[in-house]
């Protein structure tokens, strides 16, 4: 058993030279090799003409001991030795996955320089560039000039998460099976870079002259105008104020992307299909944001008379009438008061 | 029970240079200790101290939608990788660890307004209490703000300061609003308009 494994595997002769015990061992020297037929440490070849004495040795007592032995003894001897082979090599494999991991997160971190061009902005740039987002420009037969730059854009999804966390708490939102920050991250990182990537493979199709770092660009710098409309209408509750914020600051926002992206496509059909989804998609989302994770009118009532009213869930509403009604009983009881006195 | 007094000394040790950075924390100055020898123990200790504050809020009543422990966490330890990286994004000379420490100090303001908040709401919660807790947690905010700025800004480049306060100033605005937010009953009855 011993020696046709041996003879199979010309490299385990080879740390078979250190154990220098063996000998001494005698007949019990066959068990004691399949067990140690694993280890690799064990290998000198100092005495080359001394092994190949002891290998011969042990062949002839091997065999001998083989022959004693019974069958079914040297087949578990042979699972060990298998399993250990096995062993060895998922640790291994283990091991290598683990160091490229790693030696990649390292690489990561020491290659950290290649992101730093697109981070290279000056404080007034960023502003700039914030207050063009609001602004379209009327270019489209010379393609618009869009940098491309990562740290305004992170920097607002990082905004919209905060706003989008607040929007969530104070409307009593409730999410089983995750947390409030998760699912605002989710949702603002996965609109970023999945409608950009959307968009891209769009662009690519129409045939637009577009990278995806303009792409990304010009997507995050789009989501400054829903900051200020999310911002603005989760705290104040007005749906005729965020109808109108909506269509004047998001429109803004929308035309813009929209006349860069115009500006860089050639033909009708192109145009009307690129910027007719991006248009949709940016529009819904605000509006999307909007009515998930905002406060109802009746939430303020209820604060403001007692708290002791359970949290609202999301349910249909009619809210126009509810603010209505509200404005019309504020302006009579203040036109009452005026006229009492 | 000299063993035990060997024994001791390191961690003793240990808890001195933290009180020490506690007390650099509370009174800004330009000094680099904080910079110089970073630990992560005391930024885990207050980590943990204002996770388990929040946490006894919702501990009672699961609708709350309340911050969790591992929210809070998360939200900590995520801040200020993402803070360290932009800040070395940006060309900030500070390393990664050094970065972590100071933003985990500097949450030491928070914690402290967030301890008051509790003891306040021990008191009541009406329109009063709602008041200082807002007061208590915007000097707080502001603090801590003050504080990590004064130590990070000199490893900045002096053109990009304000990009790199930025990112800080989200970070502890989120937390604050995480603690002006909080109520241990099931009311929500605070009605946040941030600062």
């Amino acid at each position: 058993m011993s020696t046709t494994e041996r003879n199979k595997n010309p490299n385990s002769t080879e740390s078979w030279g250190g154990f220098e015990d063996n000998p001494i061992q005698g007949g019990g020297s066959a068990v004691i090799d399949m067990e140690n037929m694993d280890d690799t440490s064990g290998s000198s070849f100092e005495d080359m003409g001394d092994m190949h004495q002891r290998i011969k040795e042990e062949e002839e007592v091997s065999e001998e001991a083989a022959a004693t032995e019974e069958g079914d003894d040297g087949e578990f001897l042979g699972m060990k030795g298998v399993k250990g082979q096995l062993g060895r090599q998922v640790a291994d494999e283990v091991w290598q996955a683990g160091k490229r991991q790693a030696s990649k997160a390292f690489n990561l971190y020491g290659n950290i320089d290649i992101l730093r061009p697109y981070f290279d902005v000056e404080p007034i740039q960023v502003r700039n560039r914030l207050l063009e987002s609001l602004i379209p420009v009327r270019i489209i037969n010379f393609p618009q000039k869009i940098a491309g730059e990562l740290y305004g854009p992170l920097m607002l999804v990082f905004t919209l998460v905060a706003i989008l966390l607040h929007g969530m708490k104070t409307s009593g939102t409730v999410i089983r099976e995750g947390t409030l920050m998760g699912t605002a991250i989710g949702t603002c990182f996965g609109y970023w870079l999945g409608i950009s990537s959307f968009i891209y493979f769009l662009a690519y199709l129409c045939n637009a002259q577009i990278t995806m770092l303009q792409i990304l660009s010009l997507l995050g710098y789009g989501l400054f105008g829903h900051c200020v409309v999310l911002f603005v209408t989760y705290t104040v509750h007005f749906h005729s104020l965020f109808y109108i914020l909506w269509l004047v600051v998001g429109g803004l926002s929308t035309l813009r992307m929209v006349a860069a992206l115009i500006s860089r496509t050639v033909g009708h059909t192109p145009r009307l299909i690129l910027c007719a989804t991006l248009s949709a998609l940016h529009m819904l989302f605000l509006l999307y944001l909007h009515f998930a994770y905002h406060k109802i009118v009746e939430g303020i009532l209820d604060t403001l008379e007692g708290p002791n009213v359970p949290p609202f869930q999301r349910i249909a509403r009619d809210i126009p009438e509810v603010s209505v009604a509200l404005v019309n009983t504020t302006v009579k009881t203040i036109s009452a008061t005026l006229q009492s006195y | 029970m000299a063993e035990v007094d060997e024994a001791s000394k390191p961690l003793l040790r240990d808890l001195k240079a933290v009180g020490k950075k506690f007390g650099h924390v509370m009174y800004p100055k330009k000094s680099t200790t904080l910079l110089r020898d970073w630990d992560l123990w005391g930024p885990l200790l207050l980590c943990v101290t204002l996770a388990l504050m929040l946490q006894g809020g919702s501990a009672d009543s699961k609708e709350d939608g309340g911050p969790q422990f591992a929210e809070v966490f998360v939200i900590i330890w995520f801040g200020s990788v993402i803070i360290t990286l932009n800040s070395k994004l940006l060309g900030g000379t500070i390393s990664f660890f050094q970065s972590l420490c100071v933003l985990g100090y500097c949450i030491l303001p928070l914690t402290v307004a967030m301890i008051v908040c509790r003891l306040v709401l021990l008191g009541g919660t009406g329109t009063a209490s709602f008041i200082v807790r807002f007061i208590v947690v915007v000097a707080s905010f502001g603090w801590s703000t003050f504080a990590s700025t004064a130590f990070l800004a000199d490893s900045q480049p002096p053109n990009r300061k304000a990009l790199v306060v930025y990112p800080v100033f989200l970070f502890y605005f989120v937390i604050s609003w995480m603690i002006v937010t909080f109520s241990p009953s099931h009311s929500d009855g605070t009605t946040d308009t941030g600062p």
